[in-house]
């Protein structure tokens, strides 16, 4: 099973701007090309989670640095990214979107790019897509469970919220650090993400996640000759450093073996959905 | 050449305007067909017949047809456009439903007569209901991108990329907002990534805490968000990236 997909290279890198590092994830990346892209004209609107009150993610187009910056940082719920596409095209006029996405959002874009039945006018208009890794996600309500009840915080007081060492992490602005072990928070995934077959973004221009690199940075894999040129781009200007993937640890075997696990168990769900005469995208 | 002809059945004209709105392309396309019949684009062969009571005016749809892009539904209720669907699908090798009023129904779907000066017209059906059709492309309209991806495959018999559409031509004719509530959530498929609602024309869905909610008081039954979802089909050939 290929765990990546197609990819040109990889690299472990993060921002250069330390505001971003501050509010950022991990290394800052899809903040800091946002942000490159706005400041040097690559881009004219960008698609975004937003934060909303009660730590909820809502779809935005943004145009603006501050816009950006205070949309960084992850939430784990879904949030239709898709569904403001056309509206930056239309009501904002941008000609050059930046898009990104989970990795089935990232097929969803793609799809709408070679088939865009419903996409008048858009397909031409997306400049950049990056992807960033996904296991699963969950329903505003599920993420909802597990802070307050299995964490004991307010959703109204979450600053951050994180995944990593087998832990979902939730960070309060009192400055409280609660944790539950990863395989407690199960019952609240998203179903339907037990079908999906891609954990890198691997229909991306640059696909990027926590996984594989240091804290405070992140893991990039460079996958069109478009995501390449953008990327050295922000690397000449100074806008994101970066090392050699194989320098740093633990490195894309980790990547891997998450990578595999996922694929691994979601193709069995397939197996198991195509048993039971259930349908499965095709 | 490729003989291409424009079928006007009950339609808006908006699927042609789509395809005009190509603007250069529609030239490489003209350039590359020839467009033997468009009632909006071009003047028909016409023949006049007079009687004692009345002056027939027929207009022929050509023989040998290759593609045949037909826009529109039929009226079951008016013998003309039920012989001119005959017509086309005997003419010509490949009909495509263009559009929603020809795939599924669309707007038409909500007909039901009444109205001056033909008060007895009220049953419009999606193409398909009366003849075979090859290839479907939802949409009200179709996006001009659309249309021309296509028209090019069909052109360069690139069967891999029209796959989609002829199985909408065989299985999309009720299309319906809630073919997004059926055939993804309710199949505990849909991971909430918005393609449908920015795909629907009318702004019939909402996407409430990450899943489609179908104002279904709105939608016109185009097609396009069933068409759009990539957790129903997802073409092998959109994991090619360059």
């Amino acid at each position: 099973m290929d765990p990546f997909g197609k990819y040109i290279k990889a690299v472990s890198a993060r921002a250069a701007d330390k505001e971003i590092l501050k509010k950022a994830q991990d290394g800052g990346i899809v903040s800091a090309a946002y942000i490159y892209g706005l400041e040097s004209g690559l881009l004219d609107g960008v698609i975004i989670a937003d934060k909303e009150d009660g730590f909820a993610a809502a779809p935005k187009v943004a145009t603006t640095r501050e816009e950006i910056l205070n949309a960084a940082g992850t939430k784990y719920t879904v949030c239709s990214n898709l569904s403001v596409i056309k509206s930056a095209v239309r009501e904002y006029g941008c000609e050059k979107v930046g898009f990104v996405g989970t990795p089935c959002q990232v097929q969803s874009i793609r799809k709408a790019i070679k088939y865009p039945v419903g996409y008048r006018h858009v397909p031409d208009k997306i400049a950049l897509i990056m992807g960033i890794f996904c296991m699963e996600n969950f329903p505003y309500n599920g993420m909802k469970a597990i802070v307050e009840e299995h964490c004991g915080i307010k959703m109204d007081d979450v600053v951050k919220t994180d995944i990593g060492k087998g832990k979902f992490w939730v960070y309060s602005k009192w400055g409280d650090v609660k944790t539950i072990p990863l395989k407690d928070t199960h019952p609240y995934e998203q179903i339907s993400c037990h079908v999906c077959m891609d954990y890198t973004a691997e229909l991306a221009d640059i696909s990027t996640g926590s996984v594989g690199s240091p804290d405070g940075w992140s893991t990039i894999f460079v996958r069109t000759a478009k995501g390449e040129e953008y990327l050295n781009k922000m690397v000449e200007a100074g806008a994101i450093e970066t090392k050699d993937i194989d320098a740093v640890k633990p490195g894309l075997d980790l990547v891997q073996k998450l990578a595999l696990s996922k694929k691994e168990k979601n193709a069995k769900e397939v197996e198991h959905r195509k048993e039971i005469g259930l349908p499965v995208p095709y | 050449m490729v003989r291409v002809a424009h079928i006007h059945m009950s339609g808006c004209t908006g699927c042609l305007i789509s395809l005009a709105d190509t603007y250069e392309k529609l030239l490489d396309i003209l350039g590359a067909v020839d467009l033997v019949y468009a009632l909006t684009l071009a003047d028909e062969k016409t023949e006049i017949t007079e009687t004692d009571d009345k002056i027939l005016i027929e207009r022929k749809i050509p023989e040998d047809i290759d593609i045949a892009l037909v826009e529109g539904s039929v009226c079951l209720d008016d013998h003309h456009s039920v012989e001119d669907i005959l017509t086309t699908r005997k003419n010509s090798k490949i009909v495509v439903a263009l559009g929603a009023c020809a795939a599924s129904g669309g707007v038409t779907r909500f007909a039901r007569g009444g109205q001056m000066s033909q008060p007895a017209h009220s049953a419009f059906v999606p193409i398909g209901d009366v003849i075979k059709v090859d290839l479907a492309l939802p949409g009200c309209p179709p996006s001009t991108e659309s249309i021309v991806n296509l028209i090019m495959a069909a052109l360069n018999g690139d069967m891999d990329y029209l796959e989609p559409f002829a199985e909408i031509a065989k299985y999309g004719k009720d299309a319906c907002g809630c073919d997004v509530i059926k055939n993804v959530i309710d199949q505990s498929l849909c991971m909430g990534c918005g393609t449908c609602a920015a795909a629907c024309q009318v702004k019939a869905i909402d996407m409430i805490e990450g899943k489609p909610n179908i104002m279904t008081e709105f939608c016109i039954k185009c097609g396009i968000c069933g068409a759009q979802c990539p957790r129903v089909r997802f073409p092998e050939l959109v994991q090619k990236i360059e």
